[in-house]
């Protein structure tokens, strides 16, 4: 009896850790199958390479070329801001501090985590975008720019975290080895640590990257969604996610403009890929040192 | 070139280090600061306990705390048991070898699909194609799609964290795998998964991209009466009130935003907390 | 360990008891007996959810839930049968009516409001009117400075909606196409496009630079309106009801109710109190024109 209960309480299990699985190939094909279809009336060519996003219009065009070049730019961006700042504070927190300031400095980083990315979009809105335009006495506050700084305090949290339990697992004997032979705590920590632990880091920053360019609230209320390839970063810019958001509502369903945001969806859903899979890689090389 | 002082070139670099830190912490503190600040004259009991009125201008926000709390609840229901089965898999039945690596590998790549193609997919399954309709349900169903990988992982990171000889002290009495999981593994991680679940919760109020198109109403004057029902959310009350309506009262924008911060954060500061207590109370 | 667990689902049953507590509390006993949805243009969302909270304040048992998002999006979820009322700031459109068609809809028309779209610009810029042939130019980026139309020498910030809203499409069809079906004319790429009118309305209040237009429920006096003429031989017209209500102010529409159908029970309920004089009444709170005096 005990074994039959054993067996089937197994199997369930194992059902579930297959369902993981199940999800990504569900979410996968869906948005493949939708995406597909898009591209069946569509030029792929036409909708990555295409700069105008008029999807409601008669004929309708959907050039994505706008919308990447947006997404790209504000985590760009971001990415400048939060990858020193992360990092630097990474190595404060590990190894600088003492132990006890540690802990809470680390519990505040993971709180920051925390904070709900309509909370920002809407503190960004409020204070960063007329600070932003009058700093920069520019048209409007509504810019890639503030979209980045706002953006780069949802990345640093990852990127601290990661990066730091990446330096602390750098094996002792590889700093005390260095401290022995007369460097000072910087140079090991710059020339050894620092070193020994980049597989760890680069991992926290891809990780980094691939939560910013899927955020979608905050960009959505901060970046002005003006959907044209900009010429600098204080320019309003629209994002992917901002697109699918703010157009998603309930368009007709299996209509052309429903199809192409799945499309997007798909392009988003491939770009994330591709970013946690080489982050994958990292940490997984990271493990093995 | 000219060479630093290494004691000076130390020095500095750990100013510099330490001005990035407070350069990373600080804005953020001063976030919360604003919103506390200007917020906190709006909350009462009455806030937080009535309908809105008004067109939305006045009353109380007690539908989007409400409407929040069961989307959340409904998805670490379905979430929970979920994940820690499949951790557990990963953890103790698992070999390695390539159908762990795919399950992995799918974990991975879960966790980071963006939250709005969570929506989109949600909007695609649940509300069309299952035909549940913009509900309840069919937000919960995508908030716990969105959320399974981070309680598997850290599942399986309680799990793993539990000393191997335990389980071999267990197996060598003859107790069988799934029992010497039953009563001696899983006792021992409960605090971890319960701290993962906890922190998870927390991230899942906030989120608004992937109930956007799955569970929310601009507006429900009654709370909901079942899980098929459309509800309010607080995240995505605070985004309509401050980009939709016209002439809002500032003090009630502030007032739900620190409302869905307090929510949130109290959340992770218990999550935080326990960790330290179960931490320092381990017996190994 | 077995506390935890205890103390977990403790806390559990105690927040389902305080939630169904609280809903008794606020709800009275029970059941509603119908339930409708009504989504649609972010214009008159506000406007419809006053009705709702009044209508809901009047027949406790009926419950109503309204969604924003687009015209477009309203058509759409009563063309995919997902919503009972759709509310529009402009007709429904040939091709959806179509799919209505094919579909199984039966889309039929309400007449419940005017609502007069307002060209907005910052309290501190010299500019008080414009003709309709100056405003298609700005907003295709033909005129790009404030000097051009006799302001300052500033860049033109543009502020439009998102291209899924009824005001952005009545706006490109009234200003940009002159009402020509055949017309190809798109918004300039570098209009920046606002998920919502308050968004406009809350740019244009802090940067001297912008224009944008919203409906008029969203202009108050901390902004400035401006007053147009179709060409410049015509008077300019400053909106306000009664210029909407005669038809002289250019850029006008009427707010639309869509219902599959005709009305029955609750539906017919709640578009009859809308029509009623107490529903426009609301109107005018609102800021739109009621269509009876």
């Amino acid at each position: 009896m005990q074994k039959v209960l054993d067996l089937i309480i197994e199997k369930i299990i194992f059902i579930c850790a297959i369902a993981s699985i199940i999800f990504v190939i569900l979410i996968f094909s869906f948005l493949f199958k939708e995406g597909l279809s898009f591209f069946k009336n569509y030029e792929v060519s036409k909708f990555i390479g295409g700069h105008f996003w008029y999807p409601s219009s008669d004929p309708a065009s959907f050039g994505i070329l706008s919308l990447i070049v947006g997404s790209v730019l504000v985590t760009l961006g971001a990415c400048a801001i939060a990858v020193p700042i992360g990092i630097m504070t990474a190595l404060f927190i590990s190894e600088i501090v003492p132990k006890g300031a540690r802990d809470v400095l680390k519990s505040l980083v993971e709180l920051m985590a925390a904070i709900p990315s309509v909370v920002i979009g809407f503190v960004g809105m409020i204070t960063l975008v007329p600070l932003v335009k009058s700093i920069f006495s520019l048209p409007t506050g509504l810019t890639a720019f503030s979209g980045s700084i706002m953006l780069a305090f949802m990345a640093i949290p990852t990127i601290v975290t990661i990066s730091e339990d990446a330096i602390r697992s750098v094996p002792r004997h590889y700093k005390q080895g260095a401290l022995a032979l007369g460097a000072t705590k910087w140079q090991t920590l710059r020339r050894i640590v620092l070193k020994a632990a980049m597989p760890g880091i680069i991992a926290a920053v891809m990780l980094g990257i691939s939560r910013v360019i899927g955020e979608t609230m905050a960009v959505m209320m901060i970046t002005g969604n003006a959907a044209h390839i900009p010429h600098s970063i204080f320019e309003p810019v629209r994002t992917m996610t901002a697109t699918i958001a703010a157009e998603m509502g309930e368009t007709v369903r299996s209509g052309m403009h429903y199809k192409s945001l799945f499309a997007i969806g798909l392009v988003l859903f491939l770009i994330t890929f591709l970013i946690n899979f080489i982050a994958d890689l990292f940490l997984g090389k990271n493990k093995n040192t | 070139m000219i060479k630093l002082n290494p004691k000076l070139s130390q020095k500095f670099s750990y100013t510099l280090l330490c001005l990035a830190a407070i350069f990373a912490i600080v804005p953020v503190l001063l976030m919360v600061f604003i919103i506390i600040k200007n917020g906190a004259s709006a909350i009462s009991w009455e806030f937080l306990s009535s309908m809105p009125k008004d067109g939305m201008r006045g009353g109380g926000i007690l539908p989007a705390i409400i409407g929040t709390l069961s989307i959340v609840s409904c998805a670490i229901i379905v979430t929970l048991p979920i994940g820690v089965c499949a951790a557990i898999y990963l953890n103790e039945y698992a070999k390695d070898n390539i159908f762990t690596r795919i399950i992995k590998l799918a974990i991975v790549n879960l966790a980071g699909v963006p939250s709005v193609v969570y929506g989109l997919f949600g909007l695609g399954i649940f509300v069309m194609f299952l035909k549940l309709g913009v509900s309840i349900i069919a937000g919960a169903l995508t908030l716990s799609i969105m959320e399974l990988p981070v309680i598997i992982t850290t599942a399986k990171s309680a799990l793993n964290s539990v000393p191997y000889y335990f389980r071999e002290a267990s197996l060598s009495l003859g107790v069988s795998r799934w029992q010497t999981i039953r009563y001696v593994v899983l006792p021992n991680a409960i605090p971890g998964i319960l701290t993962g679940a906890i922190l998870s919760i927390a991230r899942i109020s906030g989120e608004t991209a992937p109930i956007l198109f799955t569970a929310v109403a601009f507006y429900v004057p009654h709370l909901p009466h079942s899980i098929f029902d459309q509800v309010m959310a607080l995240p995505y009350h605070l985004y309509i009130i401050s980009t939709q309506i016209p002439n809002m009262p500032k003090d009630v924008i502030y007032g739900t935003a620190l409302v869905l911060l307090m929510m949130v954060l109290t959340m992770s500061c218990v999550a935080i907390f326990a960790r330290i207590y179960f931490r320092k109370r381990r017996k190994w | 360990m077995k506390k935890i667990i205890l103390i977990s689902i403790l806390v559990m049953l105690s927040s389902i008891c305080l939630f169904y507590g609280c809903k008794k509390y606020v709800n009275g006993s029970g059941k509603y007996t119908a339930s409708i949805q009504i989504k649609g243009s972010d214009t008159i969302v506000n406007l419809i959810q006053v009705w709702a909270e009044n209508f809901v304040k009047q027949h406790p048992t009926y419950n109503i839930s309204v969604t924003g998002g687009g015209s477009g999006t309203g058509f759409a979820s009563l063309i995919n049968k997902t919503c009972d009322i759709t509310m529009s700031s402009r007709q429904i459109e040939d091709k959806e009516a179509l799919l209505a068609k094919g579909n199984n809809v039966n889309p039929v028309e309400f007449k419940v409001g005017l609502d007069g779209l307002v060209v907005l610009v910052n309290k501190n810029n010299p500019v008080d009117r414009l003709t309709l042939g100056q405003l298609r130019d700005i907003f295709m980026a033909k005129i790009t400075n404030w000097k051009d139309i006799g302001g300052i020498d500033l860049k033109i910030v543009i502020l439009s909606r998102e291209s899924n809203s009824g005001t952005h499409m009545f706006f490109k069809e009234r200003v940009l196409r002159h009402n020509d079906k055949n017309s190809r004319d798109e918004f300039s790429v570098h209009s920046l496009m606002m998920s919502s009118s308050q968004a406009i309305y809350d740019e244009v209040l802090q940067n001297p630079n912008a224009l944008g237009y919203v409906g008029m429920g969203f202009a108050n006096s901390d902004v400035k309106v401006l007053s147009i003429a179709i060409d410049d031989k015509g008077k300019y017209i400053y909106p306000n009801t009664e210029n909407v209500l005669n038809g002289s102010y250019p850029i006008s529409r009427p707010l639309y109710l869509y219902t599959n159908g005709a009305p029955r029970d609750v539906i017919k309920m709640f578009i009859d109190y809308a029509l009623s004089d107490e529903g426009q009444e609301t109107v005018v709170k609102t800021d739109f024109v009621p269509i009876k005096k």
